[in-house]
């Protein structure tokens, strides 16, 4: 039986791998007596981190990697020769225990591919989230998808059991979407989406009543999008992801580089590598207007509808705003600190609890943690003399700070002088 | 403050948070302000002068509720958490960073720009950024008993710290947790943790790389790793190969006792008696 259960799971989590999300983050939950588990708030815990440099946080798996769509930017579609492979409720049961109990992982994530129904998929995933939180007290972390088209009712019950769900919109642009996957559309993913945040802030107003009302997706939802499968602009993903955070119950918008999974296809592009770089400028953009109060329309606009792949967001806006700057350490807003490159949300906190005692000097900023290769165009601080972006113009501290790093050996300073034999 | 340039004192203490709030309770009695800190049984450097501070739990007390008037209850807790790090050079910081406090008008605990704050704030950070590692990185294998038992060797002494967190999430398990370095551990049993040692012969520290034998494990121990470490590899996507990311984050140090980076059990053990 184990030999099999091995396969499945070797089958069903390589089904899985493309799914982004896999945070444990947002509910805080203390153990329960005659229980398993507990949920540490705030950051959440990773366990392990794989050798692609992604964390592992939950059990990611597929229930089924069985479809009855054939979109094409996905590697389980049905016209797929793929092993297929579907756990038991139970085998999924039992592997998720037995492994938090040795804490190898946070909690589940699960996911499914489409069998027969919507309805009939979902409703084996809220069994399995059911039998882990009564029949086995468990009290980990429990992430579902929620199946696009899958009823109401279905819905609000895995609510009740999911500290966080979620439905990947995948393709931000609805004409893309149809092109690559006909069966699907936007409303099938926008309705789900509306139930589970309209089902959380039910179950916030209930519990301003009675304190004891059942907890409904406590840590909210999240959602994914494709990059570089189809031809949007980082403008048109941004703009969206923007929209979703202004929902209230959107706690996560993840990007996933497009790895080529399915070749064949003529709808999609030819890629040799996943666009990594893109990704992690989306991911850069993306914590600009979640913690460093950007709004969308400062970091891409109509002249810049694509973000720099050379420098990051942050930079780029900076050396597009010059006039913005320098920035005063020692007296400029918070708001306005942290919209220096090389200063984060850490040392930006430092400084203005700091700038209190005293002057601050570049040589403070530098042990606090600032990286000043990037901060010393944008900043005074009183002593510092190097020459600020107006002096240098964007264009010149774009390429100074782009340098590569210096080699300090010797040997690659010296002048290397090809010999090559002379023609006789 | 009126030390005279030719006595030159070092104080010895046993390294405890009482032992550091004591040390600062001599210091200002004796107006004598040390150079440096040694641990208890050290031996101190040359042409300096040995003070032995006697940990005394009323001189702690006295500066310890001092303290507490001088700075928020977090920032009190952050520099008895510090200790955890047994950093050498954290203890002069340390006491500087007290002494400051208790003669500042007010807080001194954002006051980043003081090496002695920066330095204990910093140390403080490490101390919990290690705990959180203890966090992750804890595996567990199930002995034949149903005790769960894992092996550690944290960067600092940090197991007291990850106990209430274990304690909480684990609360009906019996699990034992043994720092290998500092050999001591914490069993937990029927809700309550306590801390345990093991004789020098014990079969404990002759486990390689912490993992248990055929007969000390329970008989389904070995497929529950093996599916941990299918399960670690299927995961990984082959196109965005990263293994610099992948160091950083769980640096090589850590990989002896981790059950995914390590190999196979050798073909299956007899089942043991329950």
């Amino acid at each position: 039986m184990k030999e099999d259960t091995l396969r499945k799971l070797k089958v069903l989590a390589e089904a899985a791998k493309y799914d982004v999300s896999c945070s444990s983050s947002g509910t805080v939950r203390r153990g329960v007596k005659g229980g398993v588990g507990n949920t540490v708030g705030g950051i959440g815990v990773c366990h392990s981190f794989a050798e692609d440099g992604r964390c592992i946080s939950l059990l990611k798996v597929m229930l089924t990697n069985y479809c009855i769509y054939d979109c094409a930017y996905c590697v389980n579609r049905r016209s797929n020769d793929i092993p297929r492979a579907t756990l038991s409720v139970s085998e999924l049961v039992d592997l998720t225990m037995e492994f938090y109990k040795r804490n190898y992982i946070e909690g589940l994530f699960l996911s499914s591919g489409v069998v027969r129904n919507p309805d009939y998929t979902m409703e084996r995933l809220v069994r399995v989230a059911k039998d882990l939180r009564t029949a086995h007290r468990f009290n980990g972390y429990i992430h579902l998808k929620s199946i696009p088209g899958a009823s109401r009712e279905l819905v609000n019950e895995a609510g009740l059991y999911a500290d966080r769900m979620s439905v990947n919109i995948e393709i931000p642009n609805e004409a893309s979407l149809k092109l690559l996957a006909p069966e699907k559309d936007h409303a099938s993913v926008y309705r789900p989406m509306g139930y589970i945040q309209q089902g959380a802030l039910e179950s916030r107003e209930e519990r301003r009543k009675h304190r004891h009302a059942p907890r409904f997706v406590p840590a909210g939802q999240s959602t994914q999008m494709i990059v570089g499968a189809t031809g949007e602009t980082d403008r048109d993903i941004l703009t969206l992801s923007s929209a979703l955070y202004g929902r209230p119950t959107m706690r996560r918008v993840y990007y996933s580089g497009y790895v080529p999974v399915n070749t064949s296809d003529p709808r999609l592009p030819a890629l040799k590598q996943p666009p990594l770089v893109r990704e992690n400028r989306l991911y850069q953009a993306d914590w600009l207007m979640r913690f460093y109060q950007f709004r969308v329309e400062e970091i891409v606009d109509e002249a810049h509808p694509d973000l720099d792949l050379e420098v990051d967001p942050k930079l780029a806006w900076a050396l597009r705003h010059p006039e913005q700057f320098p920035v005063d350490v020692n007296r400029a807003d918070y708001e306005m600190i942290l919209r220096v490159p090389g200063i984060g949300v850490k040392s930006a906190r430092l400084i203005v609890c700091a700038r209190r005692f005293g002057r601050l000097t570049s040589y403070d900023l530098k042990k606090m943690g600032c990286v000043m290769k990037r901060a010393q165009y944008f900043i005074t601080c009183g002593e510092l003399e190097a020459k600020g972006v107006n002096e240098l113009h964007p264009e010149g501290v774009r390429s100074l700070i782009l340098q590569p790093k210096r080699r300090k050996k010797g040997g690659e300073l010296q002048l290397a002088l090809p010999f090559r034999e002379e023609p006789v | 403050m009126n030390v005279s340039a030719e006595e030159e004192w070092v104080f010895a203490y046993d390294r405890t948070w009482d032992g550091m709030l004591t040390a600062v309770f001599d210091a200002f009695v004796r107006r004598q302000f040390p150079v440096a800190f040694i641990g208890e049984g050290e031996v101190p450097p040359l042409f300096v002068r040995t003070h032995r501070v006697v940990t005394d739990e009323e001189k702690a007390g006295r500066v310890l509720r001092a303290l507490r008037r001088k700075l928020s209850a977090g920032a009190v807790t952050g520099l008895a958490t510090s200790l955890y790090s047994e950093l050498p050079e954290l203890d002069l910081h340390l006491f500087r960073f007290v002494c400051k406090a208790l003669r500042a008008e007010r807080s001194i605990e954002t006051n980043f720009a003081d090496a002695d704050v920066l330095f204990v704030t910093d140390t403080y950070r490490k101390v919990l950024r290690e705990r959180l590692r203890m966090m992750q990185f804890v595996r567990f294998q199930k002995t034949a008993d149903g005790t769960y038992f894992s092996m550690i060797e944290p960067d600092f002494d940090v197991l007291p710290l990850v106990v209430p967190h274990f304690s909480d999430r684990f609360g009906e398990e019996r699990w034992l947790i043994f720092d290998r370095r500092r050999r001591y551990g914490y069993y937990h049993a029927d809700h309550r943790a306590v801390r345990v040692t093991f004789d020098e012969g014990a079969e404990l520290f002759r486990l390689p790389d912490g993992r248990l034998g055929g007969a000390m494990r329970d008989a389904d121990e070995a497929d529950y790793q093996k599916l941990w470490r299918t399960y670690f590899k299927a995961i990984c996507i082959k196109e965005r190969l990263n293994p610099r990311k992948h160091r950083k984050d769980m640096p090589v140090r850590y990989w002896k006792y981790l059950t995914e980076k390590q190999e196979d059990m050798p073909a299956a053990c007899p089942p043991s008696e329950k």
